[in-house]
């Protein structure tokens, strides 16, 4: 991929990601973090991995997103538009968000692996499913059973209370 | 990335695009108002032009014409760019799916992704963005309440839409589209594998589950694609029109287009999975001579467009379900037998295996 | 009183839905192919086919005046009609026959006698109406035109649609 489209999207992922906290109007601010969420995912592509670039998409911005968007809505959220903004408060937000802009630059200047350019890999001879399939189901099965099973858990938790009282 | 692919991949585009889908898309509204009509014992337009083929263009300059009107209520950036969003995702999904074999000796398909199934998914996943933000930036109560319908059972059926499809590539071992059509010429069409060694009687122990798979995946598409018995988001009797309502003119028409864009695609999508895509037992594929490319091409869209007609008549066939028939349906049912097909394939090929 | 409505019990071959759908399908499938091999005919393509020839003969259509024999207009501007229009159509001005005419004894003749076929309803009142049988209902029903003023028939059009009768139409 072209240097130039890595740009393209790194700033998309960026504008839209900040375009999250900054709009007023609640759905707006979902539909910047699912556009963030694209350009994620296109960054994910341009290295090759189409798996984690699509899963990306397909989970976040077309499930999880869709289900954030229908709470939103259903809530009516307006009175986040008319709250005055709190400059204190923004400040320090900021404030915490530039300490940790300068200990990852810092940690990564300091941090040799970080520096180095590694060989391209190449293109699209690897089947990143079945790769990634292998190593979960070969390398980490136990761990993978055991958070299916968490998972499930869960799931049966949520169907429980969201049961109805019997009368 | 040399010169040629770039130019035969822009030929590709251009030409799937404007000379097969858009056309196909004005070609399936007309032609579903004539099987409606036929259904229901009308003629349906037959007026402009010879037995009204040239209805679509006189549509098309209608809709141009009228005017285009913004509510006042209405988020209006949001509202103009809803429907640009229904329409997109259907047409960016044709992309990974192979419409022909090679022609000559370009493969006929725009790109040869290797997780093609899912990206399919995940554009088509996207579709629903279109619907609801219509729906929301309209500021009008029957419109939303279509949005909020088309999340929820969008968001339903895309987990059984997801699970029906697992048999096909656990038999294929591969995401990439081209790999199950391959497969399919190999060892015969999945919902009916005549073809290979058809007296193997695990491939007919198999077919089992793939009908069952292929039954799901179709009530999904449906779902997907907000055709009826499941075109809740728009439900006219209910709704009144659903998320379009306070649409007009060329925007409407979008719409229009994004739906039938969306139900082209599906079409294609369970043409390439259940029906061996451009295969059909006797046409070679494109290494013989472009004339058998140009067939193979020729037989994908003929099964396409069975597959828009079997649309269509299930639509002027089924009533509406309910809401809350609608979402058990989805949830108890068809996920339900989605999940034990895959359990059943999967025993099926572990036996066959050992 | 609240009614439970009792929902029948379904056997499993019943609740499968899929039998019934495709009996369904089957249906559709047949209407279908019988209107695309054109054995249904239900539709008739109007301005090729005209229903002219089976229309009943109570049909009403345009409301029309009439001459008698002698080719005298039959109405005596008696506004019996205007009166009971329901949607006000009709607009008659009456005008006096000269004592010299033939026709003296008759007194009134319609000056003017309009009907916006826009308002008309083709109730037929004005011909239920009507004392001296001069308005009928005919069976003309494409009445077109491009301004209201077109669509307003008046006395010569009126005249023109209606004919002659002779004697006393026994209704
Ligand atoms: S038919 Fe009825 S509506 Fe028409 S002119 Fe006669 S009375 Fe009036
Ligand atoms: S048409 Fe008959 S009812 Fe009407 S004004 Fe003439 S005579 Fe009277």
């Amino acid at each position: 991929m072209p240097p130039f489209l890595f740009w393209v999207f790194a700033l998309m992922t960026l504008i839209f990601g900040a375009a999250v906290v900054l709009n007023r109007n609640p759905v707006a601010s979902a539909l910047s973090l699912v556009v963030s969420f694209l350009g994620l995912s296109a960054l994910f592509v341009s290295l090759d991995a189409y798996f984690v670039g699509i899963i990306q998409v397909l989970v976040y911005a077309g499930a999880v997103m869709v289900l954030f968007l229908f709470i939103i809505m259903l809530l009516n959220l307006q009175a986040e538009e008319r709250h005055r903004i709190n400059w204190l408060a923004s400040a320090g937000g900021l404030g915490v968000a530039l300490i940790l802009l300068i200990q990852v630059v810092f940690t990564i200047r300091h941090f040799e692996a970080a520096r180095q350019t590694f060989p391209a890999l190449s293109a699209s001879t690897i089947d990143d499913v079945r790769n990634i399939g292998a190593l979960l189901f070969r390398n980490y099965n136990l761990p993978l059973q055991i958070v299916g099973i968490l998972v499930l858990v869960a799931t049966i938790g949520v169907v429980l209370l969201s049961k109805r009282e019997p009368r | 990335m040399d010169s040629f692919f770039v130019i035969t991949s822009l030929l590709k585009i251009v030409g799937i695009l404007f000379v097969v889908i858009l056309p196909m898309v004005s070609y399936a509204v007309y032609a579903e108002r004539r099987v409606s009509a036929f259904i229901q014992d009308r003629m349906g337009p037959n007026r402009v032009g010879p037995a009204g083929l040239f209805q679509p263009i006189a549509d098309m300059f209608k809709l141009l014409l009228k005017e285009d009107f913004t509510p006042r209520a209405a988020n209006t950036f949001y509202y103009w760019l809803a429907p640009c969003l229904a329409v997109m995702p259907a047409i960016i999904t044709i992309a990974v799916v192979p419409f022909g074999s090679t022609l000559f000796g370009v493969p006929m398909i725009i790109a040869d992704v290797n997780v093609g199934i899912l990206f399919v998914f995940a554009i088509a996943s996207l579709g629903v963005y279109g619907i609801v933000i219509g729906g929301w930036a309209s500021n009008s109560k029957y419109p939303f309440l279509g949005g909020i319908r088309s999340s929820a059972q969008m968001l339903s059926y895309e987990l059984s839409l997801g699970l029906a499809v697992i048999p096909v590539f656990l038999l294929v071992g591969n995401l990439r589209l081209t790999s199950v059509v391959r497969y399919q010429i190999e060892h015969g069409w999945f919902i009916a594998p005549f073809v290979g060694d058809w007296m193997n009687p695990w491939k007919w122990l198999l077919a089992i589950p793939m009908i069952i798979s292929f039954l799901v995946f179709l009530i999904a598409i449906f779902a997907e694609t907000n055709r009826l018995p499941f075109d809740l988001p728009e439900a006219e009797q209910e709704l009144a029109g659903g998320y379009n309502i306070e649409y007009s003119s060329m925007k409407f028409a979008l719409y229009f287009l994004g739906e039938y864009a969306a139900m082209i695609t599906g079409s294609a999508i369970t043409v390439t999975l259940f029906f061996g895509g451009w295969h059909f037992p006797g046409i070679p594929d494109g290494s013989h001579g472009w004339i058998f490319g140009l067939m193979n091409i020729a037989v994908f869209f003929a099964k396409v467009a069975i597959m828009i007609f079997i649309f269509m008549w299930v639509r002027w066939t089924l009533p509406r379900f309910r809401w809350d028939q609608l979402m058990r349906l989805g949830w108890l049912f068809f996920f339900e037998i989605a999940l034990v097909n895959i359990f059943i394939v999967a025993g099926i090929m572990a036996f066959h295996q050992s | 009183m609240a009614m439970t409505v009792p929902r029948p019990k379904l056997n499993w071959r019943e609740r499968l839905y899929l039998p019934a759908i495709v009996a369904g399908l089957a249906i559709t499938f047949k209407h279908f192919k019988n209107m695309l091999f054109g054995h249904t005919k239900v539709t008739m393509e109007y301005p090729e086919q005209k229903p002219d020839s089976r229309l009943p003969d109570h049909y009403r259509g345009a409301p029309a005046l009439v001459r008698d024999e002698d080719g005298r207009v039959r109405c005596v501007a008696c506004q019996l009609c205007e009166f009971i229009c329901p949607p006000r159509a009709i607009k008659i001005i009456p005008g006096e026959i000269a004592s010299t005419d033939h026709f003296a004894r008759v007194e009134k003749y319609p000056e003017q006698f309009d009907i916006d076929m826009i308002r008309c309803i083709f109730c037929g009142m004005c011909e239920e109406v009507c004392p001296e049988q001069a308005i009928f209902l005919r069976k003309d029903y494409a009445i077109t035109g491009f301004t209201r003023a077109e669509m307003v028939h008046h006395k010569e059009k009126l005249l023109e649609i209606g004919g002659v009768i002779h004697g006393v139409v026994l209704k």
